[in-house]
């Protein structure tokens, strides 16, 4: 298991790596990326900030759920934080299980719970130079997206 | 006995910091500090009842707070 906050680019072939052993039949990999519109709004990119140590914590428990509910040792979860451009990686998730159906299913619970839970915020800044918290409300529009 | 609030994003932008420090009487519980800084100027965008942590654990707007406990005021959180 390894969760941790980053403040540069994500390696995706290291988190993937963390999770490879000869015991595992299926790897699914999650990535969340900054988009280029929401609500309607154009995107030039996104500015990530944490309650770092609570933050850490809570992905070190939503980890450790995610090892008890689907029988999987094999988890690696990064988070970026700072300023990111469309397209970077803000979050990447890395599940690698025996069987294809644990797999997906401890990845959906994970992005999920981080969601839900890890206290993170984001600042979008839009093409027109104004910026603006994203509040649950926009939030919960992305998720019918 | 004195507690320390911690604020962040839109919280810590509306109140013009990211911590305070706040004295408050012996037994008061998480919702007493939430009224307090809700009585502060900029705190209007502040929920009657938000999320809260203390020493890095959500926690209830009943529970007691001991000094030295860190208080944290969570705006609806945003991460992936």
């Amino acid at each position: 298991m390894y969760t941790s906050l980053v403040d540069g680019p994500i390696d995706v072939a290291a988190l993937l790596a963390k999770v490879a052993r000869h015991a595992n039949g299926a790897t699914v990999l999650f990535i969340g990326t900054v988009r280029d519109v929401n609500d309607g709004r154009s995107v030039s990119g996104m500015e990530y900030t944490a309650y770092r140590a609570m933050a850490e914590r809570e992905l070190a428990d939503i980890a450790r759920e995610a090892r008890e509910r689907f029988a999987s040792d094999d988890v690696a979860i990064e988070h970026r934080l700072g300023t990111l451009n469309l397209g970077e990686a803000s979050v990447a998730i890395a599940v690698a299980h025996p069987h294809r159906g644990a797999a997906y299913d401890a990845s959906r619970y994970i992005i999920e719970e981080l969601k839900k839970r890890v206290p993170i915020w984001k600042l979008e800044h839009y093409v027109d130079g104004t910026r603006e918290w994203v509040s649950a409300g926009s939030a919960k529009r992305e998720a019918h997206v | 006995m004195t507690v320390t609030v911690l604020l962040f994003a839109s919280y810590a932008d509306s109140l013009g910091a990211h911590s305070l420090s706040l004295d408050v009487s012996p037994g008061a519980t998480v919702g007493d500090v939430v009224g307090q800084v809700r009585a502060l100027p900029g705190a209007e965008r502040l929920p009657a009842e938000p999320l809260v942590a203390v020493n890095e654990r959500y926690a209830k707007s009943n529970r007691i707070l001991a000094a030295g406990d860190e208080v944290a005021i969570i705006p609806p959180v945003a991460g992936g």
